[in-house]
């Protein structure tokens, strides 16, 4: 598979409301999709826009964290974009996939791009 | 897979608590005793009136789980390897895919000629103290072979049967593992004081007819250096012995001196049997105590779960043999190298005859670090001193400091504070000081909550000073550094939040942290903001602006379960319901093929529901005349009622109108948590009122008002704010009362915790609310009169609202569901596969 074909189009950014998630069906799989803003309405910079991870909660087993609300936690490593799953409220980093509570409930992240347009596109993988 | 346990002890029942949620087991225990595991460690509260039920390890229902079966009265004699089967005594055999020995120990009798007589006893089950007790009766003097820390504690039950009591041990001192000559000496004069005749260095050779005093054995034990002792009963414990008679004829590998040797992973010679606790042999030792034990287990544990990646599973160590005790009210502690049998290790020596207290330190020849120590008649610094030795903590600049007499004013030991989140504060259910920070935080902050949540401190109970420290510090920490602020983001409690919202008139969240807080918020302000806007200016919470901000829940109007599905309850107002409304409720749930359950609150939930089936549902229900019920807001949920003076000889008043008028006033209110009340209507209180929020009696002249009681976790009595008031001030209370509550009250906290920590309580609010002390009555009322008049159906609304609907659908690009939610047969309903029947289905 080339690197062009395995971008899918899942929806265009005003499907999503800001600060909030959907889940894309990418292929068989699952993918949370975030669209973050920050809380004066800038959309742009390493910390607003679109990020991507599975939708599949390790933790409840279910496919549920598009459904969480965002937030951000301070860390070891400075503040983290995250997602609260709303079953057990674990945090799972929008960036990476990893759980700030227990390494085992991380998820893998996915790469997303949204274009000019607001069309986000999910690279398939 | 078929795993097969041979044992439950205090360490088989370890391992099966640690397996009993694991998928694909199907696990078989095979108990030799009557009764299930119980607590072996705390055996001697058998004698002072704990009975076996009070000594079980066994979590009621724990074996009603369909993947355990527990055989009891299950001796096993035997293991065909080759066939992989265990034959039990009774000639039936047990397949196993992996086997676990757990066989424990037995108690050691020395090869002395007599031992076998009448009134010989050994100290180890249950049954061993029942015919200890029985002896007791009919005996009055009795020996206990063995000075040890079991024959002490075998001791002290002889002495409280009120027998004349005498030790005798092989060896020169007393507790010859855990302390030295002079903590042996100590210990020794200690027991004697209290009238227990200790004899050391005795070689029993013999026991013979005799002359005790009671109507029982009558023994004379002869002893090596040609002296005598007169007994009527004779308890051994003079040490264990692992049992390893089934690894014996199974030809599996064993220790000269018997055990089951075992490797890393606590497997046997045989790759499919593993064995833990007392019956096991590593790198030559045995672990005669429940923590190594419990860490085995849950080694093995995770071997299994891991499966083929076993090999990179945690392995067994070794373990730290320090321990604490009170033996014959003495209290006795050793740590690491008590002995200082390490080269080079130094000493600090502290003796004090006249209280009875002996402390030692074993440093390294560097004198930098603790790596021993004893503890005799007073052993408060065990905990402290065994975290030092455990981590690596230097010694302070005076080392003696640590076991001479605090003089006042001087501060000795290490704080809690220095302790790193790792380390290990009980070693028996393997809790660290982390898991102890995080429970605390997560709410547990109470000693017994703490417990129960952590486990700590509940096997040997020898960490429970430690454990009180470790919370103390943190809830100072807590009060002095996070007082009550919400969260990272807002430094402000939920009522000063309030005010500010209130007077700065933020209407969203993002203008709130703009102006209040900083950052972008998260999963625990976000909400609260939320429900703080809601009630301050009526905002809807379906509002696109406020999506972003609610908890799943209030996002979709309805409660999410485990499985990633949502559960439905409409409003049912009093708990009054049609004929034709059950009917709907009844079709809908067919139509939809939902679980059906009725509430505690008097209604009917219905489950597995998912996002996409939702708007139907409620077009369904609204169209026969439903409300949404708001069992997924911190709100109103229900009003309870009894029947009443309409229908019920007692009633004094119309409960259920009453209850339906309250119950429409309030609905869809927003509050810091969700609100319960009820109505009876009589003093017999059928509705339960006194456990609500709110509880409304009826009296001969009106209605008792009761305010802040609690069911659930914590139950709490309401307390009465007012009596015998008629229907129109009742109202003017409760809008007055749940008010005060909306605004002042923390994020998440019920009335009952409301009241209790409001500076006055009761009587502050009975003056708020009823002499308006503050003159806010008026206001209170006003701003519920506004929330009354601007409720509306949050689904009815919904459900019209396309730009609403469009949330409810599982994929932003498909219409199909979620193949992850599936569904089996359950007593004629669905309830959600498990994931263990998931991946069976997938597996070819």
């Amino acid at each position: 598979m080339t690197d062009a074909a395995s971008w899918t189009f899942v929806c265009h950014r005003d499907d999503i409301v800001p600060n909030t998630g959907v889940c894309a069906k990418v292929g068989d799989a699952q993918v949370a999709v975030f669209r973050v803003v920050a809380p004066d309405g800038t959309e742009d910079g390493p910390d607003n826009g679109i990020f991507a991870i599975d939708n599949f909660d390790v933790r409840s087993q279910a496919n549920v964290l598009s459904r969480g609300l965002i937030g951000e936690l301070s860390t070891e490593t400075g503040p983290a974009l995250v997602v609260a799953s709303p079953v057990y409220k674990n945090h799972l980093c929008l960036k990476t996939g990893r759980c700030l509570e227990d390494e085992a409930w991380s998820v893998k992240a996915w790469a997303v791009a949204c274009g000019d347009d607001g069309a986000i596109m999910v690279r398939a993988s | 897979m078929k795993l097969v346990v041979i044992g439950n002890g205090m360490v088989g029942h370890k391992l099966l608590e640690e397996l009993a949620d694991a998928p694909n087991l199907a696990i078989t225990v095979l108990c030799e005793e009557p009764r299930p595991a119980y607590d072996r460690v705390h055996l001697s509260e058998f004698f002072s009136g704990k009975t076996a039920d009070d000594l079980s390890l066994v979590t009621p229902g724990f074996f009603d789980r369909a993947n355990i079966t527990l055989k009891l009265n299950a001796k096993a004699v035997g293991i065909d390897r080759a066939a992989k089967l265990v034959q039990l005594e009774d000639g039936e055999t047990v397949p196993y895919d992996q086997l676990v020995l757990a066989t424990g120990s037995y108690p050691f009798v020395p090869p002395v000629t007599g031992r076998d007589r009448n009134g010989c006893l050994v100290y180890r089950t249950i049954e061993d103290l029942e015919a200890m007790t029985e002896w007791g009766k009919k005996s009055k003097v009795g020996v206990v072979v063995g000075g040890g820390l079991l024959g002490l504690e075998c001791a002290k039950a002889l002495k409280d049967m009120g027998l004349q009591t005498h030790v005798v041990e092989f060896a020169p001192r007393l507790m010859t593992v855990q302390v030295d000559d002079m903590g042996g000496r100590l210990l020794r004069r200690k027991i004697e004081a209290m009238g227990v005749q200790v004899h050391t260095g005795k070689n029993t050779l013999e026991i013979t007819d005799g002359a005790g005093l009671g109507v029982g054995g009558r023994h004379a034990m002869k002893f090596a250096d040609g002296s005598q002792l007169q007994t009527d009963m004779i308890v051994f414990s003079a040490g264990i012995r692992p049992r390893d008679e089934l690894a014996r004829v199974a030809g599996l590998i064993r220790g000269e001196r018997g055990g089951i040797l075992i490797d890393n992973q606590c497997k046997t010679s045989d790759p499919s049997i593993y064995a833990i606790g007392e019956c096991a042999l590593w790198q030559g030792k045995i672990f005669g105590l429940v923590a190594p034990g419990y860490d085995m287990a849950r080694i093995v544990a995770k071997q299994i779960v891991a499966g083929d990646a076993a090999a990179s599973a945690p392995q067994f160590n070794g373990a730290d043999m320090s321990t604490k005790l009170k033996l014959l009210g003495v209290d006795v502690a050793s740590i690491g190298d008590a002995q200082g049998t390490t080269p080079g290790s130094l000493t600090y020596l502290f003796n004090d005859d006249v209280a009875g207290h002996y402390k030692k330190l074993v440093v390294t020849a560097d004198g930098k670090q603790l790596i021993g120590a004893v503890l005799v008649g007073e052993a408060n610094d065990y905990g402290t001193l065994l975290q030092m030795a455990l981590n690596g903590i230097p010694l302070p600049a005076q080392p003696e400091s640590l076991i001479l007499p605090s003089v006042e004013g001087g501060s000795k030991g290490i704080g809690i504070d220095m302790l790193p989140a790792t380390a290990s504060i009980c070693s028996c259910n393997n809790v660290s000081k982390g898991d102890l920070c995080s429970a605390i935080e997560g709410g547990a902050t109470s000693l017994g909550a703490l417990k129960k949540c952590t486990k700590a401190a509940t096997s040997c109970g020898g960490c429970l000073p430690l454990v009180k420290q470790v919370l103390d510090a943190e809830l100072k920490k807590s009060g002095v550094l996070v007082l009550n602020h919400l969260c990272e983001h807002f430094a402000h409690s939920r009522q000063e939040l309030f005010h500010l919202v209130k007077v700065g008139g933020q209407k969203t969240f993002d203008e709130t942290i703009l102006a209040h807080g900083k950052g972008r918020g998260c999963d625990v302000c976000k909400p609260t903001v939320a429900s703080i806007v809601a009630s301050c200016w009526n905002e809807h919470v379906l509002k696109p602006k406020h999506a972003s901000v609610q908890d799943t829940n209030d996002y979709y109007l309805a409660n999410i379960q485990k499985d990633g599905t949502y559960s439905v309850v409409p409003r049912i107002p009093g708990g009054e319901i049609t004929p034709d409304k059950l009917i709907v409720i009844g079709q809908v749930a067919k139509d939809y093929g939902l679980y059906t359950k009725i509430t505690g609150g008097q209604r009917i939930d219905l489950f597995g529901a998912r996002v996409e089936q939702l708007p139907e549902i409620w077009g369904a229900l609204v169209a026969a005349g439903f409300e949404s019920g708001h069992a997924y807001g911190k709100s109103l949920r229900t009003v309870k009622s009894c029947v009443g003076s309409t229908w019920c000889r007692y009633g004094v008043q119309d409960s259920v109108t009453m209850a339906i008028r309250i119950e429409e006033r309030y609905r869809g209110l927003r509050s810091p948590h969700k609100i319960k009340m009820a109505v009876s209507g009589c003093t017999r209180e059928c509705a339960e009122a006194q456990s609500k929020d709110v509880g409304v009696i009826a009296t001969e002249k009106g209605w008792n008002l009761y305010v802040a009681g609690n069911g659930g976790m914590k139950p709490r009595h309401a307390e009465l704010l007012a009596s015998d008031v008629d229907d129109e001030t009742l109202i003017k209370l409760i809008d007055r009362f749940l008010m005060l509550y909306i605004r002042t009250g923390d994020r998440l906290q019920r009335t009952a915790t409301w009241i209790e920590n409001l500076e006055g309580g009761l009587s502050y609010v009975k003056k708020v609310v009823i002499e308006d002390s503050l003159g806010l009555c008026a206001e209170l009322e006003a701003d519920m009169a506004r929330q009354v008049e601007t409720y509306e159906c949050e689904w009815k609304k919904a459900i019209t609202t396309p730009e609403t609907l469009k949330r409810f659908s599982h994929f932003v690009n498909s219409k199909e569901a979620d193949a992850n939610i599936q569904f089996v047969d359950e007593r004629g309903q669905i309830r959600p596969k498990s994931a263990l029947e998931k991946k069976l289905e997938v597996a070819p």
